[in-house]
């Protein structure tokens, strides 16, 4: 019997509602109870041989006869107006195959009132036309000979100025650059009494950079036609999104365009959809009449492919003197770039991880002549939560207590944005967990000692911070298995494994809830045309959305041959057993493979079916964790090592613990990065980003990860969130890590950095101003300012 | 560049050896090796990540250093010794089995060295000139070994973890 429900999800830190059809019996979730025997074992990668050999075929590998090589035309200006291009030398160049622009291609939407190949030029890297030739070097060339006239427009790139009246607009119909006109508001409680009512208020205003995902694969497609039905290999999180988005630009039939996409070098969100290069690839291999490859260089890479927006937080806190939080409140700017959607949940942690009932928080994203922001790891948390994590420290000092202690004073029992139950919550056991293994409670607290007594600039401290997300994933996610006359089984889905272990875990789910051996299951993802529909992989959303597909579609197969068995042995299907693909009717009786009795039926196909059913909306559904830092401050140079980082989290289920292992490491080490080393620099006279490069643009390398790094899990099934129990992991680990090293690094040194990164000089300037007072303590609300301005 | 030459006017021939067979190829000057391996040989494993010597993606073995394979121009590898991930698996010649991996891709393996694998062949033909050089390696000279190799999805503990697994894997081997 076919349902169909509405059901409300969470992607990347936002609610919406999506409808959902339900059509066979959903599976009973596997409880702690649940004897599992392959979920929950540290398998290793079923494609690790591929990954080790250079067999496996990334978008930037395929090669196709006939291949083209593409490069783009890109602003040097960040804001100006095409007076004309010509392209006519460029297309006169021997080996150049397709020169295509704003003159020479049909206007094709964008984003806004913009077009692909758009008049105005919005920032340093928007673009002008595109070339295909033979080689890349002839495409290069052929770039040079392109020649375009620029009336250039005033700019802005600096999102504290954005808003002014002064500031040029970035769209003429968005005259103060706000997104959306306004900011976003949200408010509970008195907020306004909650900080008269207070003891003790702390406010501050904190800065984080704009960080660039640098996927190491650039963004980039190759697009190949045969007749009119369009081929792309795409670098993408979602190949569904990009034939939606591609088939509907370029006015094709859904089944006319198939997306392909095996292997990604990393993406973090920034490949969550199609880009303008996917597009033009197709329109160049249309023009030449051939296979087109669109690969973006490192610096397009670090110009025009998103990033995490840069923030101004000015955030503010209410508490009591015996550490009960009384109120939040947070007023932040993000700069979104030019063609940036904005509405990051910069204040989703002020809102969600503790128990408050007063909070407001208003929320501005604004354009600038800047490359656009996309979803990056955790997208708002990771900003949001270095302001309200370093807040809490601010805070639990004025109370004198312990800041661990204050978070647990203050830990939310239920989901403060909606007073809903949790699913699960893991957090206070991951607290304990990671105080245990960092020597929390012994640690020396006050007057510490130098580390080593010749060398009295180089102090210790200790860290804590605490991370809420989503990541309970939804539907629609579909999955099909065959099973082959072998025995083996093929299941397909249209998700991606973008690096984090999806097949591997997807094969132990469907081996487990068929009954299958490991090694007889093979997980195929990656094709719009072969595989059945499957959201997005962001949002840590793959494994809540496809494991419960996968697990029911595991399940029919089993019923399926069960019945057949029971048909085949002449028993009922009650009394047999499939285990190790094996079926058993009991002790001394006679078993059959799944090998023999499929070998046995001609041919015949087992076909499974599953889908994700829905949400339950009446409980929130969260992943929780917490991080440990200890950190060395070479006072002198400003220079942090961090030496030791304990990162316990809570997912619901481990599927496959060594994965999820490797996923606690990355979050870890971006959430480092992001902390202490990680800053796209923008002259904001000529509107130029002037580090878009690895060298330039400092991500950790081998010498700068934590010498120590700690990653667990608490394993706690979440049978309310997914029928698998298992949650997602992508994002969370990122999301304490740069606030626990501030918190370390203030706990070292006695001084609080209000700005990220804590690059060494950023560090120094703030020792040598530490004897100036950097927290203003008020005792009224209505001297909060600005905080307080923007009430009624 | 003058538009009315014809493309490839100056291409050289250029022979080298790859993975013990010698190969010729065809290829301007300004032709790195790493797109002379990846574009004229079908060589992919080796990755193009910066394309500026930043990222160590494209590291493969010449002679028995380990190079930036994209900042070494093709023509400078005339009658040189090159190695490549591709080089590294033994193929069995019984049909049905599998790839003979090698003792670091092995480790690699078993270690979970990796998630997306892009910069995988890279950080593996480090190691493989590391361990060439220094059988034994600390903790620390690993991290040196691998220190011009980047990763962005953070597997540096368990690419550390590898090489000394494959190291030990080396000398128990013989």
């Amino acid at each position: 019997m076919v349902k169909v429900l509405k059901t409300k999800i969470e992607i990347e830190g936002r609610v919406h509602e999506e409808v959902v059809v339900i059509d066979g019996e959903l599976p009973a979730p596997w409880d702690s109870k649940a004897e599992l025997t392959i979920v929950g074992q540290p398998v290793p990668r079923v494609d690790g041989a591929e990954r080790v050999t250079g067999q496996a075929r990334y978008t930037s590998d395929i090669q196709l006869p006939g291949l083209l090589h593409a490069r783009i035309l890109r602003s040097p200006h960040p804001h100006a107006r095409i007076k004309y291009v010509d392209i006519s030398a460029a297309e006169a160049l021997p080996g150049v195959r397709a020169v295509i622009c704003r003159d020479s291609t049909a206007p094709i939407k964008w984003h806004r009132s913009s077009f692909v190949f758009d008049s105005t030029l919005r920032y340093v890297g928007d673009e002008i036309a595109a070339v295909a030739a033979d080689s890349l070097e002839i495409a290069s060339d052929a770039l040079r000979l392109i020649k375009v006239e620029y009336e250039v427009l005033p700019h802005i790139t600096d999102e504290q100025h954005a808003n002014d009246e002064a500031s040029p607009p970035v769209w003429v119909d968005e005259p103060r650059n706000v997104i959306g006109g306004e900011p976003e508001v949200y408010k509970r409680g008195d907020v306004d009494k909650a900080f008269k009512d207070a003891d003790f208020v702390v406010q501050a205003t904190f800065r984080t950079p704009t960080a660039l995902h640098n996927c190491l694969e650039t963004h980039g497609s190759v697009a190949q036609w045969e007749g009119d039905n369009l081929t792309i290999w795409d670098s993408t999180q979602h190949i569904f999104g990009v034939r939606q988005r591609v088939a509907e630009r370029l006015g094709l039939a859904l089944n006319k365009v198939r997306v392909i996409k095996h292997y990604m070098g990393g993406g973090f969100g920034s490949k969550n959809g199609a880009g303008k290069y996917t597009v033009i690839a197709a329109l160049l291999a249309r023009k030449a009449g051939r296979p087109v490859k669109l690969m973006l260089n490192r610096m397009e890479e670090n110009l025009v492919t998103g990033n995490r927006d840069s923030t101004v937080q000015h955030i503010a806190g209410a508490v009591k003197k015996d550490g009960t939080l009384l109120a939040l409140k947070l007023v932040c700017y993000a700069n979104s770039g030019a063609y940036g959607g904005g509405g990051m949940p910069i204040a989703g942690p002020v809102q969600e991880m503790y128990r408050c009932a007063n909070v407001y928080t208003e929320s501005w994203s604004l354009y600038t002549n800047l490359g656009r922001d996309s979803a990056f790891r955790a997208p708002g948390f990771v900003e949001g939560n270095f302001a309200l994590e370093s807040l809490m420290d601010m805070m639990a000092e004025k109370v004198k207590l312990d800041p661990l202690e204050f978070r647990k004073k203050n830990y939310a029992e239920r989901a403060p944005k909606d007073n809903l139950p949790y699913s699960s919550k893991g957090l206070r056991q991951a607290y304990e967990r990671g105080a245990d293994i960092i020597g929390w409670h012994s640690r020396a607290w006050a007057d510490r000692p130098a580390v080593d007594p010749k060398n009295p600039d180089i102090r210790r401290g200790y860290g804590m911070a605490s991370q809420v997300w989503g990541g309970g994933g939804g539907p629609p996610a579909h999955a099909i298995i065959k099973v082959n006359a072998d025995g083996t089984a093929d299941v397909i889905t249209g998700t991606q494994d973008i690096g984090t272990g999806t097949k591997t875990v997807l094969s132990q789910v469907a081996a487990e809830a068929m009954g299958f051996r490991f090694e007889d299951v093979r997980v195929h993802v990656g094709d719009t045309s072969l595989g059945v529909y499957a959201p997005l992989s962001a949002g840590s959303m793959t494994v809540p959305s496809m494991s419960p597909a996968v697990q029911m579609a595991a399940l029919d197969v089993h019923k399926q041959l069960l019945a057949i068995a029971a048909e085949v042995l002449e028993v009922k299907s009650a009394r047999l057993e499939l285990k190790g693909s094996v079926i058993s009717q009991g002790k001394g009786k006679k078993s059959i493979t799944v090998k023999e009795l499929i070998g046995g039926l001609s041919d015949y196909m087992v076909v499974g079916q599953g889908l994700r059913g829905p949400n339950d909306n009446s409980y929130a559904i969260n992943t929780f964790g917490c991080q440990f830092a200890e950190v060395e401050v070479d006072t002198a140079t400003g220079q942090v090592r961090v030496l030791r980082l304990v990162a316990i989290h809570e997912s619901g289920r481990v599927i496959n613990p060594m994965t999820i292992t490797s996923q606690l490491y990355g979050g870890v080490t971006q959430g480092m990065g992001y902390g202490l080393m990680e800053h796209r620099v923008v002259d904001h006279r000529s509107g130029i980003v002037l580090n878009p490069n690895l060298t330039d643009y400092k991500i950790p390398t081998a010498l700068d990860v934590p010498l120590e790094i700690v990653g667990e899990m608490i394993d706690l099934p979440d049978t309310i969130a997914t029928t698998t129990g298992a949650k997602g992991i992508g994002e969370p680990p990122i999301v304490p890590t740069a606030p626990a090293i501030a918190n370390a690094i203030y706990d070292a040194c006695g001084v609080r950095v209000f700005q990220a990164p804590i690059s060494p000089d950023v560090l120094l300037d703030a020792l040598q101003r530490r004897d100036q007072p950097m927290v203003v303590e008020q005792p009224a609300a209505a001297e909060l300012a600005p905080v307080s301005q923007k009430e009624e | 560049m003058p538009s009315n030459l014809p493309a490839g006017h100056s291409r050289r021939t250029i022979t080298m050896t790859v993975n013990d067979e010698q190969h010729t190829v065809y290829v301007e000057p300004r032709r790195t090796l790493l797109d002379a391996l990846r574009e004229d040989l079908g060589l992919t494993g080796a990755k193009k990540v910066c394309d500026l010597g930043q990222c160590g993606a494209c590291t493969v073995i010449k002679g028995n250093r380990a190079i930036y394979s994209c900042l070494t121009l093709a023509v400078e590898c005339a009658g040189q010794s090159i190695q490549t991930i591709e080089g590294l698996a033994q193929a069995d010649p019984a049909p049905g089995s599998q790839l003979r991996l090698h003792a670091i891709q092995q480790a690699f393996i078993e270690c979970d060295a990796y998630q997306c694998g892009y910069c995988t062949p890279g950080q593996i033909m480090a190691i493989k000139a590391l361990l060439e050089h220094n059988p034994n390696p600390t903790l620390d000279e690993v991290k040196m070994g691998v220190s011009g190799n980047l990763c962005r999805c953070g597997a540096y503990p368990n690419i550390f973890r590898a090489a000394l697994r494959a190291a030990e894997l080396l000398r128990t081997a013989g």
